[in-house]
């Protein structure tokens, strides 16, 4: 039975540093989701509380997960991007993701 | 013009189809669209495939009527993709060629997984067809005037012509312009929230006028209930205990009605409510009238006091303005619930009645998910987030997009693109939710109506394109679905497990019949179902996804001892384990319509118990199994 991908690409020699910064990455991710339902289980009230701009901590901490994966990912990228320019010898390219 | 709109969209979405369809003449090209799309389209299609019915629908739905909460899920849903990018994206994209199961098994070459994988694939698909079927059913019943079976049936059909003509191609471009559409048109709805503003008697920009629910003072001696102002008589009284609430039976002038018993502060007050009566020769009644087209459930939803005041119009605010004075502790909103009983002439009834809650109680959790409750509601409320969480990076129609590109750092850069493009979208969940909480526009029947109604109280145009939208929404996440499903039993188990030898042309063949018995499974499923928040069915889909799909995943990827009969057994734990939690949960019984109290399982999220046993199992038969396993050689994670 055929194993190969429906389209076939090339070893790729930033696949060790790659899912290595990855499995970092998203053990720090973790931690970070954690805190917001320890704190939603251990004191929800202080969820209550005006943390800036009038907005209180849950709608706060809540978007701020959202933006921090979104954060988090470009910075991903930009460390994949790197490391693959490097191991082909070649620069990375500028803009885009 | 919703109905225009509405069939100039599906008519463009058939033509597209075929004009695909006619292109795809490989198993490649229906299974993973020959890995050629672009990783900026494929971003954008995971976010039509991941902005189903439950995150448009559902999730704004959710907000309108029960807050922060609703919210939780936009949290949970999108904090996934992180375990898609981080872990799974590449990886899956290196080991697999068409389906979740060819990853997995990529180093093993076991039927043991391919059986197993492919049933956990079928299973979570279904699992996750079920609600967009009944989204399907909400959406089309508004909006073309039909029962809602004929809506699920005329969406089921739709779909398996479209999955059955191009597969994946067609779905990856119907995605595409969906999710695009999605985005673009949320924006607009939140920017039209934010300059309608506030106002304590909403009039849906004077199309629809407030109406004001009456209040009424009442005593109470003896146990006997009477009405201060005279001309009222109290005909009975209703406990319902399932919702710890009291209604009496009124009337005045020949009209009777129920009103909800308020006990506050030492006194006793009684509320107008809306009621739908089905008597016992089946007629229906709304609000004591007969029901029809014109005597329809009244509007619902505004804010009582804003910021301590009780008679604001304020005509233009900011996001942040908007949140903040909604969490405000002296911001009191009107919500609506509801509660049933058989009355004493067996006449089934459904009161809707008003409650009220304080801004810093709704913008924070609590409503739905007891976070202050009982150690086991605290349980139920970690195990849905760990479900979401978890569950992302192990939906089969999530997985197999990582087919669709060329490369391993393609998938990457389409995850982030999706990060972008669903991050944003889920932030606008929020304003859209509380736009529709606030502005009289909530069907107090139907939670899931939120968005396409707040649409309609702007204009019929942004009404007609957003219900277009939200069809799409349903069209597009169904196809993913019955593609992935599909693929398991033509790809997985006819071709792999099975060993039937079979042609290009017969691989296609055998997609499509899946495609069909899949789909014709997902309309019947559909149906039983309605009435339930597809929110909270999408989180039980979630659930069942990463705890059959996502140990199995990891431990492949990340533990070198990891057995096939290891990822066998994870398997096989992962789906049974949750879907019989699930089974006997409250809240399934509620929907069995047995009672709730009596499920022997105590919670109805059942992540936390079946993700860390699938592990456990993965980890004790593996290493039980040590001895003659066996890896295909040449296949590197």
């Amino acid at each position: 039975m055929l194993h190969e991908p429906a389209s076939q690409s090339g070893r790729d020699p930033a696949a060790e540093y790659k899912a290595r910064l990855g499995l970092w990455m998203f053990l720090f991710y973790c931690l970070v989701y954690a805190g917001f339902v320890v704190i939603n289980l251990a004191d929800p009230k202080l969820m209550e509380a005006t943390v800036v701009w009038d907005l209180n901590l849950a709608v706060v901490y809540g978007m701020g997960l959202i933006l921090f994966a979104v954060i988090l990912a470009v910075l991903y990228d930009l460390a994949c991007r790197r490391r693959e320019a490097a191991l082909a010898g070649e620069p990375a390219k500028k803009g885009g993701i | 013009m919703a109905i225009t709109a509405f069939l100039i969209f599906v008519a463009f979405v058939l033509g597209l189809s075929f004009y695909l369809g006619y292109r795809t003449r490989t198993s490649s090209g229906y299974y993973a669209a020959g890995g050629r799309i672009h990783w900026s389209v494929n971003g954008i299609a995971f976010a039509g495939d991941y902005l189903s019915a439950a995150s448009f629908l559902g999730i704004c739905g959710m907000i309108a009527t029960l807050g922060y909460d609703g919210f939780l899920y936009s949290v949970g849903f999108l904090a996934g993709w992180i375990v898609a990018l981080f872990v799974v994206a590449e990886p899956m994209k290196r080991l697999g060629k068409y389906t979740f199961t060819d990853a997995v098994d990529a180093k093993f070459n076991s039927r043991g997984i391919k059986l197993a994988a492919a049933v956990s694939t079928l299973v979570v698909s279904i699992c996750y067809l079920i609600p967009q079927m009944v989204g399907a059913g909400v959406l089309v019943e508004p909006l073309l005037g039909i029962a809602h079976h004929w809506g699920v049936i005329m969406v089921g059909a739709i779909v398996i012509t479209i999955v059955a003509t191009a597969g994946m191609a067609s779905t990856t471009y119907v995605q595409f312009i969906k999710g695009g559409m999605l985005i673009v048109f949320s924006t607009i709805m939140v920017i039209a929230i934010c300059a309608r503003g506030f106002s304590t008697k909403p009039d849906q920009g004077g199309q629809v006028p407030f109406y004001e629910y009456a209040t009424l003072a009442a005593t109470e001696a003896d146990g006997r209930l009477a009405v201060a102002e005279p001309g009222w008589e109290v005909i009975e009284t209703q406990e319902v205990k399932a919702a710890g609430v009291s209604f009496a039976k009124l009337s005045r002038e020949g009209r009777v009605g129920w009103w909800l018993i308020s006990r506050a502060e030492g006194r006793v007050a009684l509320k107008e409510t809306q009621s739908v009566v089905v008597l016992s020769n089946g007629t229906k009644q709304i609000n004591g009238a007969p029901a029809s087209a014109e005597n329809t459930l009244r509007q619902v939803g505004n804010i009582e006091r804003l910021r301590g005041k009780t008679d604001p119009v304020q005509e233009s605010i900011s996001p942040t303005e908007l949140l903040a004075a909604m969490s405000d502790k002296d911001t009191v909103v009107r919500r609506w619930k509801d509660a049933s009983f058989t009355d004493k002439d067996g006449a089934k009834t459904t009161l809707y009645f008003p409650v009220t809650t304080a801004g810093n109680i709704l913008m924070r959790p609590g409503l739905k998910f007891k976070v202050q409750g009982t150690p086991l509601e605290k349980l139920d409320f970690v195990s849905l987030m760990l479900a979401l969480f978890l569950g992302t990076a192990a939906l089969p129609h999530i997985l197999i997009r990582y087919y669709t590109v060329p490369s391993p750092a393609s998938a990457r850069k389409s995850t982030i693109v999706a990060i972008f493009a669903i991050g944003f979208f889920y932030i606008l969940t929020l304003f859209m939710g509380l736009g529709a909480m606030i502005n009289s526009v909530m069907n107090p029947a139907d939670s899931n109506m939120a968005a396409p109604l707040l649409a309609r109280s702007f204009n019929s145009l942004l009404f007609a394109v957003i219900s277009a939208i939200a069809f799409s929404t349903v069209l597009g996440t169904v196809a993913g679905l019955i593609v992935a499903a599909s693929g398991a039993v033509a790809h997985d188990f006819c071709d792999r497990f099975l060993r039937i030898r079979m042609d290009d042309r017969r691989k296609i063949r055998a997609g499509k019949l899946s495609a069909f018995a899949v789909g014709t499974l997902a309309i019947v499923l559909g149906i039983s179902f309605k009435g339930m928040n597809v929110s909270f069915l999408v989180g039980l889909a979630f659930a069942v996804a990463a705890s059959a799909n996502l140990p199995a995943i990891l431990m492949l990827l990340f533990w070198k001892r990891t057995t096939a009969k290891g990822i066998t057994a994870s398997i096989v734990t992962g789906v049974v384990l949750s879907l019989g939690l699930i089974l006997f949960s409250p809240d399934m019984y509620k929907q069995f319509g047995w009672d709730p109290t009596t499920a022997p399982i105590p919670f109805s999220n059942p992540g936390i118990a079946s993700i860390p046993m699938s592990f456990i199992v993965l980890v004790v038969v593996s290493l039980l199994t040590q001895k003659g396993s066996t890896r295909v050689a040449g296949h590197p994670v």
